[in-house]
């Protein structure tokens, strides 16, 4: 019950700060915050992908908007961007071999998107185009510009990233829970990539743009797993005659305890 | 239960692993060849980098050949002395494996090199052996039903037994060059390195056919020999490319030397030329499966390249 009132109360200082005259006159003074209850995500050796919630605030909305549900929201978490080079097979005598392949400067490791209706809906191309954002819409940058070449590459690229798992979208899964406060639950797959991601939300009012926010999100590999991943890179050669060791050992072993004869 | 790979960076199934690590140390044990011509591509079937599966196919063939020697060597059917020059020439040739590795891979054509080189050598040695080891069997069932022994082909000299430096090899019961040995450790090695195995699969028919060693010192050999050649790849796979992972090896190895000592005892009560048989059927089937992939349509035209590392 009085989480219902405050909703009203919230709502009536709404209606008073905001008349109806006072909307029109002003540039719309809506505002998104978002707030993530954790900034680092440790991935340990049983992850198999995760439901992270984020959640955020709308505020100086206009009621009457807001009543007609003509707020959109959408929320993006960026993975770290590394060049990429993609390669396209071709038939040479018969077999299917690489051919051509095209690099790219700058691509989102991952990109998870959701929504609160279909993403196309809430806005138009040219608008996405603008803010880069949705999977349709992001551009790579690549090494040699050639328009066509690029979006063929780039249009590959996104599928194979969709097909992984790192790109996807969701609609619907966006939500108010109140007037103001909103909850994106975003699925992060079994291979999402390690290092600095970025949680953006985007503020629509009727299909415009308004505002965007965003927080910044560290995942990395916890524990055991991380000290295996520094020790293999930082100290190649003795992780390497730790795995022939262990190797051996697991070889003797085995013959001890599953001998035959 | 899924486990995570660290350095493949991804999750997998524990028990899949375990499975696929025991099904091919049982044929490791029975064939006498390392599994990495099993084991790779499975793990590339299993959406493992192909990269990460060479190096860690490389690692955890070490496990299962050493087991396998453990055996041969309480039963005394090892040729030390073949083994160790044998491995001399493996580690010139692996050398120079890892190198040429290193730039198929900045070609982009380091997967295809793979399969055609799989494709050629799997088809290559399979039909070979089968047709022998057929003609083997046909030729005992015939002398079984006359009533006569076995048929033993009496060794036959070709050009390999007129070479130079001759040394003699006294559990083989040979007396031949070096250079052949050499050669076959060093053409092992070079290939073994592109192709992330050990090299049983080449180096039992190279020891049966070229060398003409017996049959019963063959597999106790090439294990032996294996453990060495698996090791030195796993060392330039870890240090040159980082793609050795220790998490997905331990769980292949785990599953493979349970399964090594069963198929151990499993090869010593068939007879030689059945076992041959056997191990050629399962080469011809690889190298078909790989064929196909070569050939076929795949899903999609493109793919994602390695940068940076090397």
């Amino acid at each position: 019950m009085r989480g219902v009132s405050k909703v009203f109360a919230s709502l009536i200082m709404a209606t008073l700060y905001f008349s109806p005259a006072n909307a029109q006159q002003d540039l719309p003074a809506e505002a998104i915050q978002i707030g993530l209850s954790t900034d680092t995500i440790g991935i340990g050796a049983d992850f198999s992908g995760a439901d992270i919630t984020i959640f955020g605030a709308l505020t100086g909305a206009d009621p009457l908007v807001q009543r007609q549900g003509r707020y959109d929201i959408i929320v993006v978490l960026e993975g770290p961007e590394t060049p990429m080079i993609l390669h396209r097979k071709n038939r040479v005598l018969g077999m299917w071999m690489n051919t051509d392949s095209q690099r790219f400067e700058q691509v989102p490791l991952s990109y998870i998107a959701s929504s609160t209706r279909k993403i196309q809906d809430i806005t138009d191309k040219k608008t996405f185009k603008q803010l880069s954002l949705g999977i349709e819409a992001l551009a790579f940058e690549s090494s040699r510009y050639q328009a066509l070449r690029d979006t063929e590459f780039s249009e590959a690229l996104k599928q194979l990233n969709r097909k992984s798992g790192r790109y996807s979208d969701e609609s619907g899964s966006v939500e108010f829970i109140s007037a103001n406060l909103f909850r994106a639950s975003l699925k992060l797959p079994a291979n999402v990539p390690v290092g600095k991601h970025k949680a953006r939300a985007f503020l629509f009012r009727n299909g415009a743009f308004i505002k965007e926010n965003s927080t910044g999100l560290q995942i990395e590999k916890i524990g055991f797993e991380q000290q295996l991943v520094i020790f293999s890179q930082q100290h190649s050669a003795l992780y390497g005659l730790g795995a022939i060791t262990i190797a051996m050992l697991i070889g003797w072993l085995g013959r001890a305890i599953f001998r035959k004869d | 239960m899924e486990i995570y790979l660290p350095i493949a960076e991804l999750s997998v199934n524990l028990f899949t692993l375990l499975a696929i690590g025991a099904a091919v140390g049982f044929l490791s044990g029975m064939f006498g060849v390392g599994g990495g011509f099993l084991i790779t591509p499975l793990l590339i079937l299993y959406n493992i980098p192909p990269a990460i599966a060479v190096g860690t196919g490389a690692n955890q063939v070490i496990a299962t050949s050493l087991s396998g020697t453990l055996v041969h060597i309480k039963r005394r059917t090892i040729d030390f002395k073949m083994g160790l020059l044998l491995l001399i020439g493996g580690i010139a040739g692996s050398t120079l494996g890892a190198i040429t590795f290193a730039f198929l891979r900045k070609l982009g054509q380091l997967d295809l090199a793979i399969s055609i080189l799989y494709v050629v050598f799997l088809g290559m040695v399979g039909s070979l052996m089968l047709w022998e080891s057929i003609a083997v069997l046909l030729a005992n069932r015939i002398a079984t039903q006359a009533n006569l022994n076995p048929v033993r082909k009496p060794v036959q000299h070709n050009w390999i037994h007129k070479l130079p430096l001759k040394m003699r090899f006294s559990v083989s019961r040979l007396y031949i060059s070096v250079i052949p040995v050499l050669s076959i450790g060093a053409f092992i090695g070079f290939l073994s390195a592109i192709m992330g195995v050990g090299g049983g699969f080449i180096m039992v028919p190279a020891m049966i056919y070229i060398l003409k060693m017996p049959t019963n010192v063959v597999v106790g050999t090439s294990l032996f020999q294996i453990i060495f050649v698996s090791a030195y790849t796993t060392l330039i796979q870890a240090t040159a490319n980082n793609t050795v992972d220790v998490v997905l090896a331990v769980c292949l190895m785990v599953g493979g030397v349970a399964g090594a000592q069963y198929g151990a005892s499993a090869g010593q009560k068939m007879r030689g030329e059945q076992l041959r048989a056997l191990l050629a059927l399962l080469v011809l089937a690889v190298g078909l499966r790989l064929a196909y992939g070569l050939f076929v349509t795949p899903d999609s035209v493109y793919t994602i390249g390695t940068l940076g590392a090397l």
